[in-house]
């Protein structure tokens, strides 16, 4: 596997453990294998959306029955959310979302930073806890520490995978 | 394309004639008049969340439910104005298909709740026409009282996921006071109806 796929791998099999069975998301490179190991699990089922802003009300829809759910998104998706996200204040919804990055480190579109640089302000405005990750060797702890949040302590936590992390796409 | 018959549906009236076993369900509502129209008719039963805000999201809740509480029927009341806010939830509805969701789009032309200001369906838009392009196969359009047994049946015995554009007057909805406060409502679903993983 890729380190890429390493990683992901990590990340799908603690959300298992911790009892995430939906896996709703908006294509995009840095979840592309998470996406993918959703798919070939019997335990867990991926939901393609059309917007971000639909997995934030499915996840609390999957809430409201008992389910876990994981919601998976490039950054520029968080723009679509905010107005969605007052489900999370208003009802104190858990919701745990994995953002990853556009826009910072290393980036050469210039279209991805505004939406980028705004990410924590804008999840934090909207009472979203960022969990953000910079180091391969800080992965497992935080995703072990955003899934406490989440679905003990019932909060919205965004873990936030950096391009350091990524790679940055060459244009 | 043109809307098809004038609509003389009385809102109202109109999900008690939809739903004879309204207990089996777990319902959705969107907010403003779709929700003051379920919470009155069911009395804010514990089978019904109903929304207060976060316009647009009232399907994909109900996605959520329905693909996770597989065993039971979930159904979403929703609005015109909250459905074309986020009318691509139709087609993650499609291609994720479950068996168990319906939708009723209670279509009064009309942003009743901030005044009655004329919304798309009351001019071009065909909410039909819309849900069979983005994939959906089981779909109905009612617009008068007569049509109203047909739907009953297509809600109890169609090919899910189905949906249902129920054209209606643009008189007011059920006066209902009802519970504003999400954490209750949120608590009091959960524990009427949250399955053990």
């Amino acid at each position: 596997m890729s380190r890429h796929a390493d990683r992901s791998k990590l990340v799908f099999e603690k959300l298992v453990d911790a009892g995430v069975t939906l896996f709703p998301y908006v294509p995009d490179f840095g979840n592309d294998d998470l996406v993918k190991f959703a798919e070939a699990d019997n335990r867990t089922v991926p939901v393609l959306l059309s917007s971000e802003q639909e997995g934030v009300a499915l996840c609390a829809g999957a809430d409201l029955v008992g389910g876990r759910s994981v919601l998976l998104m490039q950054s520029s998706g968080v723009g679509n959310c905010p107005n969605m996200l007052s489900l999370v204040q208003g009802g104190r919804f858990p919701m745990l979302m994995i953002i990853t990055m556009r826009g910072d480190y290393g980036e050469q579109n210039p279209w991805q930073y505004p939406m980028g640089r705004a990410v924590p302000t804008l999840l934090e405005a909207m009472g979203i806890e960022c969990i953000q990750v910079e180091r391969e060797d800080e992965l497992a702890h935080a995703v072990d520490a955003a899934l406490a949040a989440a679905f003990v302590a019932e909060r919205g936590v965004a873990l936030i995978l950096s391009q350091k992390i990524l790679g940055a796409k060459v244009f | 394309m043109k809307n098809p018959r004038e609509a003389i549906i009385n809102r109202r009236d109109l999900l008690p004639l939809l739903f004879s076993n309204p207990d089996e369900y777990l319902f959705v509502a969107g907010l403003a008049g779709a929700a003051k129209d379920a919470a009155a008719w069911t009395r804010e039963a514990d089978n019904l969340i109903a929304l207060g805000g976060a316009m647009g999201g009232a399907i994909a809740m109900g996605l959520g439910m329905a693909l996770t509480a597989t065993h039971r029927k979930i159904a979403v009341i929703t609005g015109d104005g909250e459905l074309l806010m986020n009318a691509g939830v139709l087609a993650t509805v499609a291609s994720a298909a479950p068996e168990n969701l319906t939708i009723v789009c209670i279509d009064n032309g009309r942003h009743g709740e901030t005044g009655g200001q004329l919304g798309h369906t009351s001019k071009r838009t065909n909410l039909a026409v819309l849900a069979e392009g983005s994939g959906l196969g089981s779909i109905m359009t009612v617009s008068t009282p007569e049509e109203l047994p047909a739907a009953r049946e297509f809600l109890a015995d169609g090919n899910a996921p189905k949906f249902l554009w129920a054209r209606v007057q643009p008189g007011p909805p059920a006066d209902y006071k009802r519970n504003w406060n999400l954490v209750d409502c949120r608590l009091r679903f959960r524990r009427a109806n949250a399955i053990k993983l």
